[in-house]
């Protein structure tokens, strides 16, 4: 006689306190032993995708922006477009993607990448155009060319503007990042997805929420300081 | 391609799937989703608006009005949703919840900062010419202040377009998103299928209400902003 295959489905409660097996609101022995296999590597997937996504997004609305405070007429478009985007829900982009692109990380990147496009190039460029004539006139009478213009007044002055889109964008990209698991197996939407499926697991949801907003609060706030770090001027004025 | 024609074959077909004459028809489940969502973008507007106008014409609360659409923005649908069904199980009411407590934030945000930013002078002007404060509010302050009011409004009926379907996979069912969360039964031309639809609804949610803020903007401010880009989610960046 063979030897009895093991269990296909795994006896979950005899590992389990009897907390998780009352579904109680909050286990924290769960937490603990399941962090390093399940909400670390979802809470790394995520931060991945998100700074990939805002890196890329910036990258392409920087360019645009720049593009548009030289060429007025490029403005209009650019907004009608990210506009259109940007007003797509997350779950149908997700799923227009899978047909020419696949359900891989390509999919779920370039629809994040897409919804940061019309908060950073608006913001870029409103902080580019609120540097007042005056100041670009006296960077002109100090010989500046148009491009140190550009790198030594135009930008600086306008960073707080930026960092304010990339505010906007880190967080907003955060929260949405949670749908990706739809299409491709990563990030904070994964646990959540799971503990949906089982009852709903209140602890698994309420720990893997936690996370998405604590990093959400974390990004923000060293953003914050990132700019105060890079815009001295700005505390000195004493806002 | 193939799949986007096949995806156009199930939206012309009104989502009936072969063999499966139990599932409901693509326009009931368009119609529940508009109707879910206009409920709930309707019960934000009427707490948002009088409680950011309120703040913005006395000038008061302007932490909250600001860092409310800030924390809002933080909080993810799927996060608000899962935990409505956790813990209250998801039925109309709670989704409705979730979609006020994701729709009243942006729509408070704008509607504070549309009015307040009412120029001072104009403000002394018409109190110069003998109005009270309610016909100040009234004439002058909410007047000026419907393009950004309806911005709030516009990026909160996407937002609740959005939650709508996302509501799905938390597992309430009645709305587009329930085709997207069970590709087992609609096959992936009628996720696709839906996919467009949803998009196509929000798409046109937002076309119809830019139409409306036009016609209720008064014509002088129509004509000054004319060129201005639409402002959205976030007006005034730089300020926080």
């Amino acid at each position: 006689m063979t030897l009895a295959a093991a269990p296909v489905i795994p006896n979950f409660a005899a590992h389990s306190s009897s907390c998780v097996v009352q579904n109680r609101t909050f286990c924290a022995g769960w937490v603990s032993h399941n962090w390093s296999s399940v909400l670390w590597p979802a809470l790394r997937q995520h931060v991945l995708l998100v700074a990939a996504a805002v890196a890329i997004g910036f990258a392409i609305a920087f360019a645009l922006a720049l593009a548009a405070h030289r060429h007025r007429a490029l403005e209009r478009p650019t907004i009608a477009l990210t506009t259109f985007l940007y007003t797509i829900p997350s779950l149908a982009l997700f799923e227009l993607l899978v047909a020419p692109v696949g359900a891989n990380v390509f999919s779920a990147e370039i629809a994040l990448v897409s919804y940061t496009l019309l908060i950073l190039f608006r913001n870029t460029l409103a902080g580019l155009r609120s540097v007042p004539a005056e100041v670009l006139d006296a960077a002109d009478g100090m010989g500046m060319s148009r491009r140190q213009a550009l790198l030594r007044v135009e930008l600086p002055l306008a960073l707080p503007a930026i960092v304010a889109g990339l505010r906007i964008a880190v967080v907003t990209i955060i929260a949405l990042a949670t749908i990706v698991y739809t299409i491709y197996d990563a990030g904070l939407g994964v646990p959540i997805h799971q503990a949906l499926g089982e009852g709903p697991f209140k602890t698994e949801l309420i720990a893997a929420a936690a996370l998405t907003v604590a990093l959400a609060l974390l990004a923000d706030a060293l953003l914050v300081l990132a700019q105060r770090a890079v815009t001295p001027w700005a505390r000195a004025g004493g806002r | 391609m193939h799949e986007f024609v096949e995806a156009f074959k199930f939206i012309a077909h009104n989502g009936a799937v072969a063999g499966q004459p139990q599932l409901p028809s693509l326009l009931h489940l368009a119609l529940h989703t508009l109707e879910v969502g206009a409920i709930g973008v309707g019960l934000s507007i009427l707490i948002a608006v009088p409680l950011g106008v309120t703040l913005g014409h006395l000038h008061r609360g302007s932490f909250l009005a600001i860092n409310i659409g800030n924390v809002g923005r933080a909080l993810p649908s799927l996060v608000v949703l899962a935990i409505g069904d956790a813990f209250l199980g998801l039925g109309l009411t709670v989704v409705e919840l979730a979609l006020v407590i994701l729709a009243v934030p942006p729509i408070v945000t704008n509607s504070y900062l549309g009015v307040h930013g009412v120029e001072r002078e104009l403000v002394d002007a018409a109190r110069g010419m003998g109005m009270s404060g309610a016909e100040v509010l009234a004439r002058l302050e909410l007047p000026l202040a419907v393009p950004l009011i309806f911005a709030g409004v516009r990026t909160a009926a996407v937002f609740v377009i959005s939650t709508t379907t996302i509501a799905s996979l938390a597992g309430f069912s009645g709305s587009l998103g329930d085709i997207i969360a069970n590709e087992t039964s609609y096959h992936f031309s009628g996720v696709l299928g839906a996919a467009i639809c949803v998009a196509a609804l929000a798409l046109a949610a937002e076309g119809a209400l830019a139409l409306l803020q036009r016609a209720l903007t008064p014509r002088g401010l129509r004509l000054a902003h004319a060129p201005a880009p639409r402002a959205r989610a976030t007006p005034a960046p730089a300020a926080h």
